[in-house]
């Protein structure tokens, strides 16, 4: 069995605390994780400086050349990991068995992690709007208007707390290591793979790997890296953003409540949309904050209701190994049935109607897993409560609402699809803070152009624009 | 296969004397407690609902399964003077608390119990890292806790003056259950900052007592002000309160205190303990032996059981785990049988101490997730 050891500035730590990760569906065990505490981290945080240090020490032209490296590698090559090697196909087994989602999820999401690594210099160039890099390395340069700009970097680390099942996030902290910030991690405890077999790819690279720690642990440790990083993402529930909300030093994702909103002006031809609405709810099994978790309209919400649950209602589990396979296992069952107990609560709420009710049970449970199958349900009012509810399995409430209401009433929504021509309503919507990607037309929640910020532009949250201003001086010459 | 017999393992020989001194221990507790004359109106309470009679049918420890299992419920409430032996009336009493973050905390009348566990707890503390006469430092909960009086008295007893840092464990659940993460930090740094002032005002303090968190953020406290406890002078450190893993172990020794004692010159020893029984004291900690902590009840005033989690009245045997059973026996307490909150293996006798011990203490697994570990 593989053991996976703490990195801490890039050399391995033996520790004597591990836990063991067993696939879902056969009990096999997979991997020993060893262990770190907060104290350890809080140590090391004290040397965070030499990973900026050796990062800097490196032109971001050819740091950027070794990220593009490391994404063919991580894609495609074995690598090392712990005491031993991991092969490609190596790490969609094991994500796959620790995470319950089916195989081709895990090389889907491989390669969109791939492939963000692989356009890491476009994606700066639109993170950066087409700014020289060498301005965000040295602190400071020319603009090309003559005009003198300065970007200070905030944090000689970047600090991430990640989840347990979601291995598409990973996306939002590698553009740090062009950048020249160094990363410390805290792997989920079922999803250590994308963030371990990353950084081997980046040190194989090239990449100096005092720049990087990797510390599984308790909730100490995650606490110790908000406490202690500068800046750093955290990865949570909705409680978790709410708990630092306000705080500059903290990133923090929640849930997406992502939405299609269906203007009257296209709302009598939805069935034109069904495919996309498909794909935005169902794909990477639901679990993604840019998942569809609510569609918008002010009439037909019970025909589109049924015609989904029609698309949807009957997917049935299939092996993780199945390239059909749309269904993720909760690897702890008890997720599952706590999870279906709140929908059937929602459910029960007058004006709510599940559709997919007729399409068998949903909460399925095996000996070591369970799965919930796709739910589109109605409710007839915004103020309907299952209208603000998102879940980690395809779930989908079509909600019923006036144009007019629509904006004021969805809440926060991370990606927001408008299905509309109307250019005042439009103009609404690019005003409505509380979206925070915007698609104009058919494009299903879930399909990021990785060009445009995520959740706030990764360079507004690591660096500072503040004046710099230089005046030559005359230095009497040395002898 | 053949198994080495460790080197710290004791003698057939000290184990059947210490066997000898728990039965002793045991018949002469019980007559104390039991005697009309002597016991406390708790028990001679509830000796009439016994169906043995403890005077007569309770002779050696292992009769002691005779009686129900304690329930630490019945330290909640009063009349505290309920626990007051007849025979030890009118000496001054003290009166320490467990719990009671929320609800009426669990209650425990002292006489002199606390000053005799610390006097013998002293005799196994190393007089090269813990000098006789020096200073102490305590760095943890005091207030209705046993804590601060007994460190104190166990200063005195080796000479010195012991200074403290007030920490109440009580506000910091309150902290964490509120998720307050930013107070609890500030209330950390606020006992940190006062114990780095002690420790920095020329006092010649060489040893302390404080929990495994706190000693934690002391070190990263004068990492942050470039000292280190080894730099600061501390030679010796008694920890206790919350749980200690191997792992923290080894990265105290490793990182927090510079390295094993014989090159430090910082040596740290776990302690296991609580209100109803005395102190625990730790096999030495070696790399050799894979930082195991093994600790043993200070027999046979108390005595420490790893029993089955189904059956608490069968010890599981050597190596395998179980539920933490307690025992005290002292003439101010009698507890026969009390079920920790904890788990551990059960360890084998060492020479020192000639009988059983238990390692891996953590949190019952029943209990675990409900357990509030914070920076107490």
């Amino acid at each position: 069995m593989l053991t996976i050891n703490p990195i801490r500035w890039g050399k391995q730590y033996k520790s004597l605390d591990f836990q063991e990760v067993f696939h879902f569906d056969t009990g096999e065990p997979i991997a020993k994780i060893g262990q770190v505490n907060g104290g350890m981290v809080e140590m090391d945080m004290r040397k965070a400086s030499n990973a900026r240090k050796a990062l800097r020490s490196i032109p971001t032209a050819d740091l950027i050349s070794r990220c593009k490296k490391a994404a063919h590698m991580f894609e495609h090559e074995t690598l090392p990991l712990g005491d031993g090697h991991q092969s490609v196909d190596d790490f969609i087994h094991q994500q796959s068995a620790s995470t319950g989602l089916p195989e081709h999820m895990c090389r889907n999401n491989m390669q969109k992690n791939c492939f963000v690594l692989s356009n890491i210099d476009t994606i700066l160039d639109s993170l950066t709007r087409g700014l020289d890099l060498e301005i965000f390395s040295r602190g400071y340069g020319e603009e090309g208007r003559n005009v003198t700009v300065s970007f200070q970097c905030q944090t000689p680390v970047l600090g991430a707390v990640l989840p347990n099942n979601s291995p598409g996030v990973h996306t939002l902290w590698l553009p740090a290591v062009p950048l020249q910030v160094g990363l410390v991690l805290k792997p989920g405890s079922q999803e250590p793979w994308t963030p371990y077999r990353m950084i081997s790819a980046f040190i194989e690279a090239g990449i100096p790997a005092e720049a990087f720690c990797l510390y599984p642990g308790g909730h100490d440790v995650g606490s110790t890296i908000l406490n202690k990083c500068s800046r750093s993402m955290i990865f949570g529930s909705a409680q978790t953003v709410e708990q630092y909300s306000g705080n500059s030093k903290v990133q923090a994702h929640g849930p997406g409540f992502s939405k299609i909103l269906i203007g009257d002006d296209v709302v009598d031809q939805w069935e034109d949309y069904l495919d996309m609405m498909v794909e935005s709810v169902l794909s990477n099994s639901g679990r993604s904050c840019i998942n569809c978790s609510g569609i918008w309209a002010s009439r037909h919400t019970k025909a589109i209701g049924e015609a989904l649950a029609a698309k949807i209602g009957a997917t049935e589990i299939l092996p993780p190994n199945n390239p059909k396979a749309a269904l993720a296992a909760f690897t702890n069952p008890l997720m599952a049935k706590g999870t279906y107990a709140m929908v059937q609560q929602d459910i029960a709420e007058s004006g709510v109607i599940d559709m997919t009710a007729s399409y068998g049970e949903r909460l399925v449970e095996r000996e070591r897993a369970a799965y919930l199958r796709p739910m589109v349900v109605t409710a007839d009012s915004p103020q309907r409560a299952v209208a603000m509810k998102e879940y980690m399995f395809p779930f989908v409430s079509v909600v019923q609402c006036s144009q007019k209401d629509m904006i004021k009433s969805i809440g926060p929504t991370l990606v927001g699809t408008a299905l509309t021509a109307d250019a005042a309503w439009i103009d609404d919507l690019t005003n409505a803070t509380h979206i925070d990607r915007l698609n104009i037309g058919p494009m299903p929640t879930s399909r990021l152009n990785w060009l445009q910020p995520h959740e706030g532009n990764l360079i507004d949250f690591l660096f500072r624009s503040r004046a710099y201003q230089v005046v030559p001086m005359r230095v009497a010459q040395t002898v | 296969m053949t198994v080495s017999t460790p080197a710290w393992l004791a003698t057939n020989e000290q184990t059947t004397n210490a066997k000898q001194a728990l039965d002793q221990q045991t018949f002469e507790t019980v007559q104390w407690h039991f005697h009309d004359s002597t016991g406390s109106p708790f028990w001679l309470a509830k000796k009439a609902e016994f169906k043995f009679d403890p005077l007569k049918d309770v002779k050696v420890f292992d009769d002691l399964k005779k009686f129900p299992e304690f329930e630490d419920e019945w330290l909640r409430g009063g009349p505290i003077n309920r626990w007051i032996p007849k025979g030890l009336l009118g000496k001054p009493a003290y009166v320490f608390e467990t719990g009671g973050t929320t609800g009426i905390p669990k209650s425990r009348m002292v006489i002199d119990d606390f000053k005799i566990d610390y006097e013998l707890f002293s005799h196994t503390l190393p007089d090269e890292y813990f000098p006789k006469g020096s200073n102490w430092l305590m760095l943890g909960p005091s207030g209705p806790r046993r804590l601060r009086l007994a460190i104190e008295h166990l200063c005195q007893y080796r000479g010195g003056i012991c200074f403290c840092i007030d920490l109440d464990p009580r506000w910091v659940v309150k902290l964490i259950k509120k998720g307050w993460m930013e107070h609890l930090e500030e209330y950390k740094r606020h006992c940190i900052d006062q114990a780095i002032t002690v420790l920095t005002a020329n006092h010649d303090i060489k040893c302390m007592f404080t929990t495994p968190k706190l000693l934690e953020s002391l070190a990263v406290g004068l990492a942050e002000k470039d000292t280190s406890i080894q730099e600061i002078g501390i030679t010796g450190i008694f920890s206790g309160g919350t749980e200690f893993t191997p792992q923290w172990t080894r990265f105290c020794v490793e990182e927090l205190l510079g390295g094993p004692a014989e090159e430090s010159g910082v040596y740290m020893t776990p302690t296991y303990g609580n209100t109803l029984m005395g102190l625990a004291c730790s096999r030495p900690v070696t790399i050799d032996d894979g930082y195991t902590i093994a600790y043993y009840a200070p027999q046979p005033r108390a005595v420490v059981e790893v029993v089955d989690f189904e059956d608490h009245t069968k010890v599981v045997g050597y190596g395998e785990t179980g539920r933490v059973k307690l025992y005290t026996m002292t003439k101010e307490f009698f507890v026969p049988g009390f079920l920790e909150r904890d788990e551990g293996e059960r360890e084998m006798p060492y020479k020192k101490y000639p009988w059983d011990g238990v390692s891996g203490v953590r949190p019952y697994r029943a209990f675990a997730s409900s357990t509030t570990v914070g920076v107490y």
